[in-house]
């Protein structure tokens, strides 16, 4: 499926969807309370067929945190990006996709132990590279370590 | 060997006439040139300078042709260890226990620039070791990013020059970092 009849059956499914334009692939920014229910749909129906999560990326914009979605499908040979964003910096939280893409359960465990987002019903949400007794997010913009970061 | 031609050989002819003192420099001579000269590196790489180290080790450049030879996958059969990346404080005590589990005498090469310095991952970041002479002692520092194989070689000659420095009668005056 090229990239505006895919921009189209994401809308449909979608409606308050925006695309991002000058991207490499095709960038559509949804409502993260429609994430999930958008998720399923785009594995599930069968001209989307998104079948493989390539990766999934916490990203700090400075005012907003934001998770990245780079999804293909394999049978259909396409792919698309799917953005969310929240302005909650003290709690961020978005739904779980682990349950349809299995490999975003390690995914969702980074994001949540660089940036401190949590994702709702995900099965063993705790920090994955660092130490469990962390204190805060070190990916974030306004991380602090006088101890360790030597400023440039 | 047979008795006759061991009681003909020429030179514990001379040890025995010399009094000793020629053996012992003599002694210090044999440990320097069999150390110096049969040196096992630890198969311990934790980024790209590991690439470059194991193409050291492979046919082109071949540092068997110095005498430093098998990779041992232990820390109690290795003699040095080449700190071949960059050093995360997850990863220091693992680092620090290996150097610790290897026996005397022990060596450290720390080759690039991340285990001399900390190099590109000094400044704005949280995790990283600020060079390895922070955890363990370091005989010979290799800088790079990461150093060509013959940089490593040459770091390896360097080395063997401080292991051939090396005198029983004298081990304060090592050069090995180690050994003080």
């Amino acid at each position: 499926m090229d990239n505006d009849s895919l921009k189209a059956r994401i809308l449909e499914i979608v409606p308050e969807a925006q695309q991002e334009e000058n991207k490499q692939y095709l960038t559509i920014l949804v409502p993260a309370a429609k994430l999930h229910d958008l998720a399923l749909k785009m594995k599930s129906t069968t001209d989307l067929a998104f079948d493989y999560l390539i990766c999934l990326s916490g990203v700090d914009y400075g005012k907003q945190l934001a998770v990245v979605y780079h999804i293909n499908s394999i049978l259909q040979k396409h792919t698309v990006v799917i953005k969310v964003k929240t302005d909650d910096r003290i709690n961020p939280s978005f739904d779980t996709v682990s349950d349809i893409w299995r490999t975003a359960e390690f995914h969702e465990r980074e994001a949540y132990d660089m940036f401190g987002i949590r994702f709702n019903n995900h099965p063993d949400l705790r920090r994955i590279f660092l130490e469990e007794d962390w204190k805060g997010y070190p990916l974030r913009k306004d991380y602090v370590d006088e101890v360790n970061i030597v400023e440039f | 060997m047979k008795e006759k031609d061991f009681r003909d050989n020429e030179t514990l002819e001379l040890f025995k006439r010399s009094g000793g003192n020629v053996l012992m420099t003599s002694i210090d001579a044999v440990i320097d040139w069999g150390r110096s000269n049969s040196v096992w590196p630890l198969t311990f790489a934790t980024s790209c300078c590991g690439i470059e180290m194991m193409a050291t080790g492979a046919s082109r450049h071949d540092f068997a042709r110095f005498g430093i030879e098998v990779y041992r996958a232990s820390p109690r059969q290795a003699d040095v260890i080449v700190v071949a990346g960059t050093i995360v404080n997850k990863m220091a005590p693992v680092l620090k226990r290996l150097y610790d589990q290897m026996s005397e005498p022990r060596y450290v090469i720390a080759m690039g620039a991340c285990a001399v310095s900390g190099g590109p991952f000094y400044y704005n970041s949280y995790h990283v070791v600020r060079g390895v002479d922070q955890i363990i002692p370091v005989d010979v520092y290799i800088p790079g990013c990461p150093p060509r194989p013959e940089a490593l070689l040459y770091g390896i000659m360097q080395l063997q020059r401080k292991i051939k420095l090396e005198t029983i009668t004298r081990p304060e005056e090592s050069m090995i970092m180690g050994r003080k």
